[in-house]
């Protein structure tokens, strides 16, 4: 039987560390495994015994390019266990702060880490000789995400300005206007960085997968709604926990989220897309019908247009909520500590970050849970590459092994959150 | 150089990896000495943000872990207008697109500030840890020194 080794030590353009082994013997792919290391669950231990108050900010420091998502998941989890509503202009504003996450995170990818794959480039550094007007852009889209983040969050990295019921200080009117020329020219880049993506060639690759996202009655979700699938499933937040599991995989200290009944999910903007495009701003839909996309799509190497799109969206949603902003009365609603369980599930860059916590009536956390996107992700990167590599295997070794990186990279796997660099290794027997 | 002159230093890393910290940790120490003109900042080493913070910089120094391969401990020392950045040094930055690739993107779109010099501290473990393994904690001391006395220089930074 005539066998083949690929061997790739590095992935480059993943947010962390972890490896990927992929076995071929003949033409079948025999094992594919994604080994990532779990660092929530170093935070899951260091959370026990600190105040409910201190949630937001330390489960921030999990990820710095999602922090926000990890204040949103930690708060609204408190917020249900502690049975407070926030509301109002204080709702928007989450929203708000989750638009400048979404923008920079989103830019970031884009263009800086998947782009380079689609126009053959090794990095954003090679790419950048031959289309700096396009990295210009980048960088100022991500700025602009910068800017949103940094005024709502009190700084840009690490954002302190997040609490348990609302915010500790919030913007004046003025403030926000400030950034709306600025928003103005990223909604208009935004739309560029559709149309220039949907140029790009894919990769022709489909499966049916099972989209799994937060839906909710009137918006495109970020921090509220039902847990909702392309497969029917429809279910509170609260009982995310009887509907996935999470199971240890032995080469790996990972844990692989899955659904009890239909196993691997997919997660992330391709998903929210899937299942929420209907809840898209008249201009993010037009941008995505341009780029030759329909309300659904299956192929997971054209999330980098579902990116740009949702990118548009964040603009747009941006500028609508500072348009209508009032400033509240107070930065924040009263909360006081009862033992209690609960939990958040929001919309974070890379898909649904799931927090549960129990706290006892001094406030104090007993016992936490987070699930990260890229946990309810691996097994479905897994599956992608496995049937990606069959029915690739006539590619020479080099092309099979950049465009599984490029395959992985559909998910923007946030490693970080899990850990360093990743290591992609294709072993043909 | 000039007394209105910008000088920054960069402390770049995550405080719950380890020896990842170690930038973080020398900016801290910077900090509390009080240095006059000189701006000293946190960064999570996302390489995008790194950019953006040197902007308008004259004279930048950059502290992170470093991981070569070399004992740990070890400093490394590049001035960045004089040469590349060798692959992989600095790839235990937080991120992906991090202080290595900031650096050549920013060569490459004429974005670097005119003096820049990067010290890279070899870390030894880079898993969940909020304390420095103890030959990374030994070169605290001496990077410190090592960035006083540049910022002490009018040479080239």
């Amino acid at each position: 039987m005539k066998s083949r080794t690929i061997n790739v030590d590095y992935l480059a353009r993943v947010e962390g560390e972890g490896a990927i082994h992929v076995k071929v013997k003949g033409n079948k792919v025999t094992d594919v495994q994604l080994k990532i290391f779990e660092p929530p669950r170093f935070f899951e231990a260091f959370l026990r015994g600190r105040n409910f108050t201190e949630a937001p900010d330390i489960t921030a420091r999990i990820c710095g390019i999602c922090p926000i998502a990890y204040q949103m998941s930690a708060v609204h989890a408190m917020e249900d266990a502690l049975g407070v509503k926030v509301e109002g202009q204080l709702r928007a504003l989450r929203r708000l702060i989750y638009c400048g996450e979404w923008i920079e995170s989103h830019a970031l990818h884009v263009y800086m880490l998947h782009a380079p794959d689609f126009l053959g480039y090794q990095d954003a550094i090679q790419m950048a000789k031959d289309y700096p007007k396009e990295v210009k852009r980048a960088l100022e889209l991500k700025k602009i995400g910068n800017e949103l983040v940094t005024l709502l969050g009190g700084r840009e990295i690490h954002p302190i300005n997040v609490k348990v019921g609302g915010f500790y200080k919030v913007p004046t009117k003025h403030q926000l206007v400030s950034l709306v020329e600025h928003l103005k020219w990223a909604r208009d880049a935004a739309v560029e960085t559709t149309r220039l993506v949907g140029t790009f060639r894919f990769p022709k690759f489909e499966q049916d997968y099972e989209f799994v996202s937060l839906r909710h009655p009137d918006e495109y979700p970020f921090n509220e709604g039902h847990i909702a699938s392309n497969k029917g499933l429809d279910i509170p937040i609260r009982d995310y926990e009887n509907h996935f599991f999470e199971e240890h995989m032995p080469y790996s200290s990972t844990l692989h989220s899955l659904h009890k009944e239909r196993g691997s999910y997919f997660v992330g903007p391709l998903a929210r897309y899937n299942v929420n495009f209907d809840r898209l701003s008249p201009l993010a839909q037009e941008a995505a019908r341009s780029a030759g996309l329909a309300s659904e799509c299956r192929n997971p190497f054209k999330s980098i247009i579902v990116r740009s799109v949702e990118m548009v969206y964040a603009c747009d949603e941006a500028l609508r909520i500072i348009d209508e902003y009032e400033m509240p009365e107070k930065p924040a609603v009263e909360v006081k500590p009862h033992a209690s369980r609960g939990c958040g599930c929001t919309e974070a860059p890379r898909g649904s970050l799931y927090h549960r916590y129990r706290i006892d009536d001094s406030g104090s956390i007993l016992d936490a849970k987070i699930v990260p996107p890229t946990a309810q992700n691996q097994r479905t990167i897994e599956s992608d590459l496995r049937e990606f590599v069959s029915k690739n295997l006539r590619l020479t070794q080099e092309k099979l092994t950049w465009q599984c990186e490029q395959a992985v990279r559909n998910y923007d796997p946030c490693i970080s959150c899990s850990t360093h660099s990743l290591k992609l290794t294709i072993e043909r027997e | 150089m000039p007394a209105d002159a910008r000088i920054l230093v960069i402390g770049a890393g995550n405080e719950y990896r380890s020896d990842d910290a170690v930038g973080l940790v020398v900016a801290r120490r910077l900090r509390q000495l009080s240095l006059g003109n000189v701006t000293v900042i946190e960064a999570s080493g996302e390489g995008t943000d790194l950019m953006e913070s040197w902007k308008g910089a004259d004279r930048v120094i950059i502290v992170d872990a470093a991981s070569s391969g070399a004992k740990p401990g070890t400093i490394h020392r590049i001035d960045a207008r004089a040469q590349r950045i060798p692959t992989g040094l600095l790839r235990y930055s937080t991120h992906a697109f991090s202080v290595g690739e900031a650096v050549e993107l920013a060569r490459t779109m004429n974005r670097l500030p005119s003096r820049m010099v990067i010290y890279g501290i070899e870390g030894e473990r880079f898993d969940e840890g909020t304390v420095l393994s103890r030959a990374v904690q030994e070169s605290v001391d001496t990077v410190v020194d090592l960035v006083l006395k540049q910022l002490r220089t009018a040479a080239p930074c």
